[in-house]
């Protein structure tokens, strides 16, 4: 029997008869005959991808259920920085579960992003508050990798002068110290482990990491030790749990320079291991080296207070292999939850949640009869009293068990951890332990305690924002394509997001199914032998893949090579991964094409044959054309020693078509998060995991607390083993919808459409870069330098005027400045392609109009882009076009206007006046901005 | 484009001016342009040593990050502290409000690597 409802058809946005009518645009006569064209014989995959047949999405959601059922879901009590939790359902119905807000982009258009950029300052506010630190960022990948990089921060500020060694507390959770040391080994930073109170310190000492209450539950007072670390001019880094801070003494109060540790447990689900925000809070003075992105203040061209990204000169993007660190992405998505949570509870109703798992917690202690040796928050560690059976405790390896109350405990669950009915026993003191200042006082914090009211903040932010609920958001290389909703359901299913990343692997054989079928489907979609899911981010994915080459080489008694050859087209992250990962950058020359200069490459890897550790190259180039000469690069590589990472940014245009481990690759990361569905959060989570060649295998990443005794492995790169599980749900159900075909069918279409609006743009926006047969890849970047000269348009004024026709803008001047770079995915419409093409050419006109007819060059409605809803129904409007031509530019925006929530957002002087936390209500006032 | 003649510049976009042993050191006219509003300046440290062509301070603008090299080498005499609450000196006045440090020279031979106002001139196309 046929199906009747083909997913492929739903996610492809064109039909049959539109794709033929835009092959007559591109001038050719058939799909196949234009990709010939595009793609390069030499590098073709001649088959059919080797995947299960398309499954339809009831069928598909149906074998994932029955596969997930296979996971047991035991009570967990495990604790170590992951603790079940309530999210409130009008938290989940409304975001966890809503496009309009896992939909949406990183927030670099600030104008129409201010709902997640007030959510995300919320966060900042709350972290900051909770800790005693003065600034927060919008949150990191997880609380391993926060207090790696918090590591790397001190060692900027504080390494110099044969300052090398980091010291880390015995009672951090051991996957923050396994990753800790992963990441010290390639800077050169030597990482001494051990206990405080017994540490000598001395001159070499540059930073110092505790854990707050440690991990198997003492509150410690780490005041004396930490003055001593000041005394030897280091820095002390306190990991820390943020319900405890609640009732506890915040770091910033006993003298922690840096505070890092995860908002899970404010309302997002434990999944198997993520997503998850991690948190990152430090001193004012350390504010430009932090990691990371932040949310700052700002105001806008009428003066109102407006949000966006501040100090972003400190990213990978702009500063490439001098970035205080790689990392692109925030975990947007959780920091929202977890900032909502916030908002949601209060300070009270916090403070409540807290004391009630104190309570408990004293209620076990004292139903066993083991009092704890001091002071504790929610975990407790057994030496004398049997360990219960039926539920996941933690085991220590001297025979000993912990646990770690949370909030779904309830008094049944001690009844079962003690093995009879106990009576409940008060919270006792915190002593000088106890937290005497407030937080939260912010009135965000106080006001959306009922359910209307939650519901409506909610609501009120998410209409701020433009999502793919709103329109086509066509970012180049960032693949921002649809994410279905059966693709989607699964992620909030218990038997997905209810697991505790180090619950036993025999309660989830679910789950290791799923890894195993998804490892084996990504592994002959990339051409190569071996799959870590383990990195949890692209940008991860790189620093990983590098790892694993340093260590293939070092293996082979080759430690000496350290340098990687990097086109001067990449993206800023690729040399600040290389730097990460103990290597030193040689650039390589492109030619005016945008292809990689293959005479410069290979005199340069010559002049370092004997150092050179590898190239990394991105597929289809970074100027969105198949490069002919690609298998020449890899080779001129391998022939000099090295070993080809290929970025994975643009695996969208390959799928199918051809494979990264035919063509030369040795490793490659893949961004789930772009060619495989999972949707951008509004900035993270993603998933960046990275695909191998044979040869590499034995040096894919391990983990403590799943195959530690990996010997040559390069330990672990994530908090959790495989790090946001949960939302790998979504690239295998992608992948089993699609099937061979649909995905090779959507790698097509996704190439048609890129160039149909290379077609359609080309008398108004010539496209700069052109491979095989004049034709793109699955993008493309279009010229707009011509018009400062002429009209004193910049580029910035086309970004901001699109948002006035509703859309967001492409990748602005990246990677050549002054352009756009646009990648329409295979799941729009043409007919949202044409609306977009018809926004693009209607400014064009509007362009003309300044150039040809006379318009003010200061003041027309490219200029004064975006234009509000206020500054539209204000009593004054001085300028020489309509309102409607300012508001209602296109026929479309009159059935269905998105209006901007801010005006022009004034970066120079959010830059110049760094605000990171809610600013006081009063400042709603332009009146008062001003006067700042 | 303003490129004052008593000054010696650096092919990476610094002025010298001369004052006996010691060089007062900031961006040049072109240089602030290229970078559009300045944001924050990192000046090094009062008695760092610093070393010519090695870089020691760091420009920041909205669009970009900047490192700023030593013309020339020696101790750092003396940094504008100003700069911390008003960056845009660089802009408005680059060669005046905008200076952003002294260095006492070690090796005054090295002021005849530095391009003269005519040579700069030329070097950025002007």
């Amino acid at each position: 029997m046929h199906e009747a409802d083909r997913f492929a058809e739903r996610h492809i946005g064109s039909s049959p008869e539109e794709i033929q009518e835009m092959l007559r645009v591109v001038g050719f006569p058939t799909l196949d005959a234009m990709i010939d064209a595009a793609v390069p014989a030499g590098i073709r995959l001649g088959r059919p991808l080797s995947l299960p047949v398309a499954s339809s999405e009831h069928a598909a959601l149906a074998e994932l259920k029955a596969m997930m059922a296979r996971n047991e879901l035991r009570r967990s009590f495990i604790g170590m920085g992951y603790y079940d939790c309530l999210t409130p359902t009008v938290i989940r119905r409304n975001i966890l579960e809503n496009p309009g807000w896992y939909t949406a982009y990183t927030p670099y258009q600030a104008e129409i992003s201010q709902g997640r950029l007030e959510a995300l300052l919320n966060f900042q506010t709350m972290v900051a508050d909770l800790t005693g630190l003065e600034v927060a960022n919008a949150s990191l990948l997880d609380e391993a990798t926060a207090a790696a990089e918090a590591m790397s921060m001190c060692h900027g500020l504080q390494g110099r002068g044969g300052r090398t060694i980091f010291f880390v507390s015995e009672t951090c959770h051991p996957q923050t110290i396994a990753v800790v040391r992963t990441r010290a080994l390639p800077l050169g930073i030597e990482v001494v482990v051990g206990n405080h109170a017994e540490y000598a310190l001395t001159e070499k000492v540059f930073g110092a990491l505790l854990q707050y209450p440690a991990t198997d539950g003492p509150v410690v007072d780490y005041a004396p030790f930490i003055q001593e670390v000041h005394q030897h001019k280091a820095l002390a880094v306190v990991a820390t749990d943020l319900l405890a801070l609640t009732v506890l003494k915040p770091p910033g109060e006993f003298g922690a320079d840096v505070a890092v540790g995860s908002a899970q447990r404010f309302g997002v689900p434990m999944g198997y291991g993520g997503p998850h925000a991690a948190f990152f809070a430090t001193r004012d003075a350390f504010k430009r080296h932090m990691p990371g992105r932040l949310v700052g203040v700002s105001k806008d061209a009428q003066g109102w207070p407006a949000l966006r990204l501040a100090l972003q000169t400190r990213e990978q993007h702009i500063r490439r292999d001098k970035a205080t660190s790689n990392i692109c992405t925030a975990q947007v998505l959780p920091a929202v939850m977890a900032s909502m949570y916030a908002v949601y509870h209060g300070p009270e109703g916090l403070r409540r949640i807290a004391k009630r798992l104190r309570a408990l917690a004293a209620t076990l202690s004292a139903a066993l009869g083991e009092p704890q040796t001091g002071p504790f928050f929610d975990t407790l560690r057994f030496r004398k009293s049997p360990r219960p059976k039926g539920v996941s405790v933690r085991e220590y390896s001297d025979g000993s068990w912990g646990v770690s109350i949370d909030e779904a405990t309830e008094m049944e669950d001690l009844h079962r951890l003690v093995g009879r009915h106990v009576e409940g026993a008060p919270e006792p003191g915190l002593g000088a332990f106890a937290r005497s200042t407030p937080f939260l006082t912010h009135p965000v914090f106080n006001r959306h305690h009922t359910e209307h009211e939650m519901l409506r903040y909610i609501k009120q932010l998410e209409a701020r924002d433009l999502s793919l609920t709103t329109s086509m958001i066509p970012l180049g290389s960032c693949t921002m394509k649809l994410s279905a909703t059966s693709e989607m359901l699964p992620v909030t299913w218990p038997e997905v997001n209810g697991l505790h990343p180090f619950a036993p692997v025999e309660q989830a054989q679910g789950y290791q199914l799923l890894f195993q079928q998804l490892e084996t489907w990504l592994a002959e979609i990339t051409g190569l032998g071996a799959v870590s899911l383990q990195p949890n981010a692209g940008s991860q994915g790189e620093y990983t893949g590098l790892l694993v080459i340093r260590e293939y080489h070092k293996r082979r008694g080759q430690g000496q090579r350290d340098v990687c050859l990097i086109p001067v087209s990449a993206h800023g992250t690729n040399p600040a991964s290389a730097v990460m990962a103990g290597f030193r950058v040689v650039p390589v020359a492109c030619e005016d094409s945008g292809d990689i200069d293959v005479a410069d490459l290979r005199s340069k890897a010559q002049e370092h044959c004997d150092k050179l550790a590898g190239l990394m190259v991105t597929y289809p180039s970074t100027h969105g054309v198949f490069e002919e000469a690609i298998r020449e690069v890899c080779q001129v590589v391998h022939e000099n020693g090295g070993q080809v990472y290929m970025d994975g940014a643009n695996m969208n245009a390959q799928v199918g078509l051809c494979r990264p481990g035919d063509i030369g690759a040795d490793v490659c990361h893949i961004n789930l998060h772009k060619t495989f569905c999972i949707p951008h959060g509004g900035g993270g989570p993603g998933m960046g995991p990275i695909a191998v060649a044979p040869h590499l295998a034995p040096f894919l990443p391990s983990h403590p607390l799943h195959k530690p005794d990996a010997s040559t492995a390069i330990g672990p790169v994530s908090a959790a083993p495989w790090a946001s599980a949960s939302i790998l749900v979504i690239p295998w159900m992608y992948i089993r919808l699609m099937g061979a075909n649909g995905l090779l069918d959507a790698s097509k279409v996704a190439i048609l459409h890129a160039n149909y609006i290379v077609r359609r743009l080309e008398p108004y926006f010539p496209t700069l870069y052109r491979g095989h047969g004049g034709l793109v890849a699955h993008e493309c970047i279009v010229d707009c330098r011509q018009f400062k000269a002429v009209a004193n348009v910049e580029i910035e004024d086309i970004a901001k005027r699109l948002m006035d026709y509703g859309f967001h803008a492409p990748t602005m001047s990246w990677p050549v400045p002054g352009a756009l770079m646009i990648e329409p995915t295979e799941s729009e419409s043409k007919a949202e392609l044409d609306r977009f093409c018809d926004a693009m050419i209607a400014i064009h006109s509007e362009i003309k109009a300044i150039e040809s007819f006379g318009m003010d060059k200061a003041n027309n409605p490219l200029k004064n882009a975006p234009h509000t809803a206020y500054v539209i129904a204000a009593d004054k409007w001085d300028h020489p076009y309509s309102r409607e031509q300012a508001a209602f530019p296109a026929p479309w925006t009159r059935e269905h206007k998105f209006w901007p929530a801010v005006g022009r957002v004034d970066n120079v002087y959010g830059d110049r006046n760094v605000v990171c936390a809610c600013p006081p209500v009063e400042s709603y006032d332009p009146a008062s901005v001003k006067a700042n | 484009m303003n490129i004052p003649k008593n000054l010696k510049y650096a092919k990476s976009h610094e002025w010298v001016r001369v004052e006996g042993n010691t060089a007062v050191v900031g961006i040049t006219d072109h240089a602030q342009n290229e970078l559009s509003d300045v944001v924050y300046v990192e000046v090094p440290a009062v008695g760092a040593r610093v070393e010519a062509g090695k870089e020691c301070a760091v420009v920041e603008s909205v669009k970009a990050a900047s490192d700023i090299y030593a013309p020339v080498s020696g101790d750092v005499a003396a940094v504008n502290e100003e700069l911390s609450n008003a960056p845009e000196a660089l802009n408005q006045d680059p060669y005046g409000k905008g200076w952003m440090f002294t260095i006492t020279m070690s090796d005054p031979g090295e002021l005849g690597e530095l391009l003269n106002p005519d040579d700069y001139a030329h070097h950025i196309g002007a």
